[in-house]
């Protein structure tokens, strides 16, 4: 249901998500976070435009990050969301604790 | 218009209940954001009810109806034989909180009473019925 892409990109971390994010599929986005930060990264860019869903699973996810990341000085950027997708991150204000790009070359900028 | 759809608790099926709801909207020319919202929504509705009151048993079945009636709010009825949890009577942390205490839950409550208009809870011939009512743009 969801198919998680990784490459590096000037020092970031870019994790591209492809399809739909879900309770039986958030496990798979915990994990590429996890790794992403065990590999040390401390710039991460979450690509969402091929994410076509994404359920309060998946925001849990981002979320439970937040804390660490401050703790950490990790910078995490989610950019290229659908008007779906973040619509779906506007209901409960969450665009307003993530960082959240337009673009590729915007999350890049976030990060630096 | 009365649509239903009839699963097992394994939330490998989530896919095909959120593929069945926006199916049936779209037929009623249901707003594409309007849609997606009620999807976010009842996904959560039924995952929890899997997971929750039937333990992901893929062989505990539930159904779920959708009511359409143009000039009318939809309505959508989750009809099971589990355990009922009144998300009525469910407080929902504080996102605060979510966020300080690393939680991964506690977002989903929330984002359905954010989504629908009313839900109700109903026994009828002894089983469960969740009713959760909500108001569309007929298109």
């Amino acid at each position: 249901m969801i198919h998680i892409k990784r490459m590096q990109e000037d020092g970031a971390d870019v994790i591209a998500l492809i399809g739909e994010i879900d309770a039986s599929s958030s496990i798979e986005l915990d994990l590429a976070i996890a790794k992403s930060v065990g590999e040390g990264f401390t710039k991460i860019l979450v690509d969402c435009g091929a994410l076509e869903y994404i359920s309060s699973a998946g925001l849990g996810v981002f979320m439970s990050y937040i804390e660490e990341f401050k703790d950490r000085d990790i910078r995490m950027v989610l950019f290229g969301m659908s008007e779906r997708v973040a619509n779906t991150f506007n209901i409960l204000g969450l665009n307003e604790l993530l960082q959240i790009g337009k673009d590729k070359v915007e999350a890049k900028q976030m990060v630096a | 218009m009365n649509y239903t759809y009839k699963v097992g608790c394994s939330i490998e099926n989530l896919k095909g209940v959120r593929d069945f709801i926006r199916e049936s909207l779209k037929n009623h020319g249901v707003a594409d954001m309007q849609i997606s919202e009620i999807v976010l929504a009842i996904d959560e509705m039924c995952s929890n009810l899997m997971i929750h009151s039937h333990h992901c048993n893929p062989d505990d079945l539930f159904e779920l109806h959708i009511l359409v009636d143009k000039n009318n709010p939809v309505v959508f009825e989750i009809v099971d034989d589990g355990t009922v949890f009144d998300i009525n009577q469910f407080h929902e942390p504080a996102i605060d909180n979510i966020v300080h205490q690393k939680r991964k839950g506690g977002l989903g409550i929330r984002l359905v009473k954010s989504i629908m208009d009313k839900i109700e809870y109903q026994k009828r011939s002894g089983r469960n019925v969740c009713r959760l009512i909500k108001a569309v743009h007929y298109q």
